[in-house]
């Protein structure tokens, strides 16, 4: 067997070994396993690129050379990411988890135009590649491989950083781009995407192009970013973490490479999976959700669904319904994330089981900025795995629960995408909440949510508005509760 | 004949042999994408709502395999903007890997109960 095949050997190994590392994704016990071999599987990957013909005749004319040039690369980039990953606060995962995937999305972009830049050269000189020549014709695979590696690329970075910014809530991203404009300025992107990628795969030589390319994706990635409001923000992360897939794929395409384009189709088909159950949860189109329509669709007045019908309830009043008690269910949303309110939440949980209550908690399939992310967050404070409900198993529930607590949660829990068809939100699978016998809402104002429509279960009969901050109100409550025990 | 087999395996997976045809080629990475696009929907359909953030941040880390092209193109020294460029590609490739990777491995502790 040639080293070359061992080469594949290795790299089909590592493909292996990715399939079992995202078979074993699918439980918590065996999800710690998978990341392992995936990790494994990237190590073999990287250590057999390393034996690449090209590599080693590099090394056989030049020494050791390309071998200190690799080596100090990998060092920078992993002791960057290790750092990154060890210091980031477990909050922060989502814009974390953004950043990596910006990186992942521009490393594809320049290995396509690294590549380009190398098959020029070999095409060029004095040597004048075959190979080199026979890939720059036009509309090769290469050609063709390249501009679209260096579009999406391009587009997965700067899409990834804006989606970075606003999970960070930087002030300059606060505000949803809402500019009608923006879709004429889309429209003049997207011509000008086609008319390069047309020019790329015409020229493949023409370098120049190729880099505009990558230029109208970067910009692109900005425009279709910026007017995506933080409650879709789930669908994007989702998205752009399939269009890193899809870059490394493509870069496979250039570069003939089997194991990125396994690898890529892969992370591509997780993201896009994802992207539809997020749309789904959400009840919205992948198109509303990147060209926007809801949020800035003309919003009902509050004032009539509330007139005289809030009940507010303060922390005595609603510990001695919780002292009374026999089920609970808590329903976090992301404002118990801003709130940081996962540790005061599990020690309120702590105490009314002391009391023989059973706490479990409803976890909205999009609640929070990224999916799974109360998980995540509740796991942080130690909240037991088994206690976390998805909404199909814990809505039929609700009837016989005699409090759900509602933290931080809007349009998740509003009822009138059950009952009014004219509603934005209508036909949004929604946790039942407002069967529970006693709602609690803690919230500061009685301000909409993302989607800018008004809450009926506010003003319903059986709930108790609770205004305050999340985590405060829930360490008061605590203490109401703690005499009686 | 699990040395023939591993042949054939590797057969199948190599790359372009000199004389291979373009299209054949294209058509032969074109089938591994597809199979490998359709063992990932069979796959992932399968992990639970809870576990999606660690999914996502796994296979986040998986798309760095970009790494792969970059270490190649950075050491075949073939042109001075090749190498250039594959630096910082390779630089940004493993920040996404190595981040990747440790970012899940520190979620799913966290999803483990821990031993007391």
């Amino acid at each position: 067997m040639t080293s070359h095949a061992w080469i594949n050997l290795a790299y089909l190994a590592a493909s292996m070994l990715f399939i079992v590392a995202f078979k074993l994704m699918s439980g918590p016990r065996t999800a710690v396993r998978g990341n392992a071999i995936g990790a494994a599987g990237m190590a073999i990957a990287i250590i057999a690129a390393c034996f690449d013909p090209k590599v080693t005749s590099a090394v056989a004319e030049q020494g050791a050379w390309p071998l200190i040039l690799i080596g100090s690369a990998a060092a920078i980039g992993g002791s960057i990411g290790g750092t990154m990953a060890l210091r980031y606060p477990m909050t922060g995962m989502p814009q974390m988890v953004a950043l990596l995937n910006g990186f992942g999305g521009a490393a594809s972009a320049l290995v396509a135009g690294a590549e380009l830049a190398s098959t020029v050269a070999a095409a060029g000189g004095v040597s004048r590649c075959a190979t080199a020549e026979a890939s720059l014709v036009s509309w090769s695979q290469f050609g063709i491989a390249t501009a679209l590696t260096g579009l999406i690329g391009g587009l997965t970075l700067f899409g990834s950083l804006v989606a970075f910014g606003k999970l960070e809530e930087l002030k300059q991203f606060k505000k949803a781009w809402t500019d009608p404009r923006r879709h004429w300025i889309n429209a003049i992107l997207a011509i000008a995407m086609v008319g390069l990628v047309i020019a790329v795969c015409n020229a493949p030589s023409q370098q120049l192009f190729f880099w505009l390319l990558v230029g109208v994706g970067c910009i692109l990635g900005c425009t279709l970013t910026l007017p995506i409001g933080g409650a879709d923000m789930p669908v994007v992360i989702c998205l752009l973490n399939s269009y890193s897939g899809l870059a490394a794929a493509a870069a496979g395409f250039v570069i003939d490479n089997s194991v990125l384009v396994i690898a890529g189709s892969l992370v591509g088909a997780s993201g896009l999976i994802l992207t539809a159950i997020m749309c789904e949860a959400m009840n919205r189109s992948l198109v509303g959700v990147l060209f926007g329509g809801l949020g800035t669709t003309a919003v009902a007045d509050g004032d009539d669904v509330y007139a005289g019908k809030i009940k507010s309830a303060g922390a005595e009043e609603i510990a001695m319904i919780l002292e009374g008690a026999d089920r609970v269910v808590i329903v976090p949303g992301y404002g118990l994330a801003v709130a940081q309110a996962q540790h005061a939440v599990r020690e309120l949980s702590d105490v009314l089981e002391a009391r023989g209550c059973e706490v479990e908690y409803a976890i909205h399939p999009v609640a929070g900025r990224m999916p799974g992310h109360m998980n995540v967050l509740l796991a942080e404070a130690d909240v037991a795995y088994e206690k976390l409900r998805e909404m199909d198993d814990i809505n039929p529930t609700f009837a016989e629960t005699d409090v759900a607590i509602v933290i931080g949660a809007n349009d998740v829990v509003n009822p009138s995408a059950r009952t009014d068809p004219s509603s934005p939100i209508a036909g949004m699978p929604i946790l039942d909440v407002d069967k529970a016998r006693t709602v609690v809402v803690v919230k500061r104002s009685l301000s909409p949510g993302f989607a800018g429509v008004p809450n009926p279960l506010f003003a319903a009969d059986n709930t108790l508005m609770y205004f305050a901050d999340g985590k405060k109100a829930i360490l008061d409550l605590t203490a109401a509760i703690q005499p009686a025990d | 004949m699990p040395a023939m087999l591993t042949t054939l395996i590797a057969d199948a997976a190599a790359l372009p042999a000199a004389g291979e045809d373009p299209y054949s080629r294209f058509v032969r990475l074109l089938t591994v994408f597809l199979l490998a696009m359709w063992v990932g929907f069979e796959v992932i359909t399968k992990v639970p709502q809870r576990l999606h953030t660690p999914l996502t941040s796994g296979s986040n880390a998986i798309s760095g395999v970009t790494a792969v092209g970059a270490l190649v193109v950075t050491a075949s020294l073939a042109s001075t903007a090749g190498t250039a460029i594959g630096f910082v590609a390779t630089t940004l490739a493993m920040v996404n890997v190595v981040g990747g990777f440790v970012v899940t491995a520190r979620m799913l502790q966290m999803f483990n109960p821990k031993k007391k």
